[in-house]
């Protein structure tokens, strides 16, 4: 018996070491990022790089922010996020109570469909998506960044249907049976009872256009439209040798979003795990 | 029988923004781009048609050539490097330890690091002379490879970058293992069962479902790689890195050759259509539903 508590003590130590171990390679660009941002022009070109920085420059920050217009690709990004949280909200939880919920021909072919271009590359569709928006004239406006979340996203259609369909259909019967409209059985009953799904939804449709190149690399190419995804890019080509203004512009980046991971991971955590159990 | 159809018109309604969805931006789409596949098209003027052309004149395209093969090594790396650290890393935080969600966010927040911000990072971090990785190599006396410098290494530096993203896909495997009864466990190890074979019996199983679904993914995400070469490397040194989704991005906006690179897109499209009915096909064999 004292054997065993001692194996498992040793396999808790080793365990606890190796997630340590982990923890620090993964948090070591991040590390290099913020140390290198506070660094002197001497330090960046040392070999073998220096860790720490001999004293720490606050000034790469104001110079940074004075030739990266942060708050101008911040604003946009805003702009393009927000109209696609939105666009899902709008669309995904409406069809996904119609596949659940309401009876109508074609319904399951419809959804078959919907779910087997998950599969499709984004690449095969990207050009005639493109051409349509060219020819409708909104290439380096928004719209083609935004226009297709209110079209529906086939990923949350699954994931709310399912939730949905959690749902029994005797409380909206009795809803039907007291007079109430199929519009107001979805806003009133339905809705409500799935805001921890939308919140979901809407957290990954926020991290997912946030966090998107191609879409604004193809559509945008006006610097005053330009999101934070081709912002940092081109600092980067454009001051790639100042290595401290540039770590210091990644850190501006990077900020926002530690902000919004440390108010909703516990949401983005059980939405992982929601798509693992019904995936 | 009217109330039925107002409730079939209602639910047509409610689906129409989808429905539109559907047809405008997956299969319009789908079907135009089989079509300026087979067309000389430059946006400008009309498609011209040209026949299998393209598809041609693809397969004696050097830099084509060079691209399809660099994305089979993304495809052959990726797919199951990241399966093996996303298991592994499942393996650690899925861990009844003090402070376990603390490592839990840590793994995990690489991955909602916006791409663009992160690959420039890499590319810092990566330095061959003054990044941080062959500072510390310094440091023990090794001298580190020239990482995205060397036309030999630049691809798996890539590979290797990309794992920090592996935070969902391991939260994805630890959500399976915590399904698996801890009495199983007990009962293997009274019956001597190692490790690795509880976790070939055992754990795996649970976790096959999940497997499926990141072997499909992942495949579909490696074969259209493209945000990390683009912002790290632009395809270099000497194309060393250039993914055939860069080089459909290059010929369809830098050069509006948009027939030449449908015709491409269409090459990808089919060998992942080919990859997700195999992995289908025999996860029958190895995948494991419960109840």
């Amino acid at each position: 018996m004292k054997s065993k508590r001692k194996s498992h003590i040793l396999s808790k130590t080793i365990s606890l070491m190796l997630l340590i171990i982990v923890t620090v390679i993964y948090m070591l660009p991040f590390f290099w990022m913020v140390s290198t941002s506070f660094k002197a022009d001497y330090e960046l070109y040392e070999y073998p790089a220096p860790l720490l920085p001999d004293k720490l420059i606050f000034e790469n920050y104001k110079l940074a922010v004075t030739y990266f217009p942060f708050w101008k690709y911040f604003r946009n990004t805003l702009i393009i996020t927000l109209g696609s949280v939105i666009g899902v909200l709008f669309s995904c939880p409406l069809a996904a109570y119609s596949f659940a919920q309401l009876e109508w021909k074609g319904k399951n072919l419809v959804f078959y469909l919907l779910i087997a271009t998950m599969m499709l590359p984004n690449f095969v569709t990207l050009i005639p998506v493109f051409v349509i928006f060219s020819k409708l004239n909104l290439v380096n406006t928004f719209w083609p960044l935004i226009l297709p979340s209110f079209l529906g996203q086939p990923f949350f259609i699954f994931l709310l249907r399912q939730f949905f369909l959690s749902l029994p259909t005797s409380l909206f019967d009795a809803a039907r049976i007291d007079g109430a409209s199929e519009l107001q059985i979805y806003t009133k009953i339905a809705l409500p009872l799935t805001k921890p799904a939308l919140i979901v939804v809407a957290l990954f449709q926020f991290l997912g256009s946030w966090n998107d190149y191609l879409g604004p690399l193809i559509y945008l190419t006006n610097e005053n439209k330009y999101p934070l995804s081709l912002g940092l890019p081109q600092f980067l080509s454009q001051y790639g040798t100042h290595w401290n203004w540039m770590m210091a512009a990644a850190t501006i980046t990077v900020i926002p979003v530690l902000i919004f991971f440390i108010f909703t991971q516990k949401q983005l955590v059980e939405g992982i795990k929601f798509t693992g159990s019904k995936g | 029988m009217t109330k039925k159809r107002k409730q079939a018109a209602i639910g047509i309604l409610f689906a129409l923004p989808t429905l539109l969805g559907l047809i405008i931006f997956k299969i319009y789409p789908i079907l135009a781009s089989g079509f300026y596949s087979l067309t000389e098209y430059h946006i400008t003027l009309p498609p011209q048609w040209i026949g299998v052309k393209n598809y041609k004149n693809l397969f004696s395209d050097p830099l084509f050539i060079k691209s399809f093969s660099n994305t089979l090594y993304y495809l052959i790396w990726l797919v199951p490097l990241g399966l093996i650290v996303g298991i592994c890393l499942a393996l650690l935080l899925v861990k009844d330890i003090k402070g376990i969600g603390f490592f839990r966010s840590m793994v995990y927040l690489p991955s909602i690091v916006p791409i663009y911000a992160f690959a420039t990072v890499a590319l810092w971090f990566f330095n061959p002379y003054f990044g941080l990785v062959n500072g510390l190599l310094a440091r023990v006396g090794v001298e580190g490879p020239l990482w995205i410098a060397d036309e030999k290494w630049v691809k798996f530096t890539l590979v290797l970058v990309a794992q920090w993203g592996a935070g969902p896909t391991a939260l994805l495997f630890m959500a399976g293992m915590k399904d698996v009864p801890k009495e199983l466990y007990e009962a293997a190890t009274l019956d001597g069962a190692n490790a690795w074979q509880k976790f070939w019996k055992i754990t795996f199983p649970f976790i096959s479902p999940i497997t499926l679904y990141y072997l499909i993914t992942s495949a579909i995400g490696a074969l259209q790689f493209f945000d990390l070469p683009n912002i790290m490397t632009g395809g270099g040194p000497n194309n060393a890195s250039l993914s055939v989704g860069m080089y459909i991005y290059r010929h369809a906006f830098r050069y509006t050759n948009m027939g030449y690179a449908c015709a491409m897109s269409w090459i990808i499209f089919i060998i992942s259509l080919i990859l997700t009915i195999v992995l289908l096909r025999t996860s029958m064999k190895w995948v494991f539903y419960g109840e």
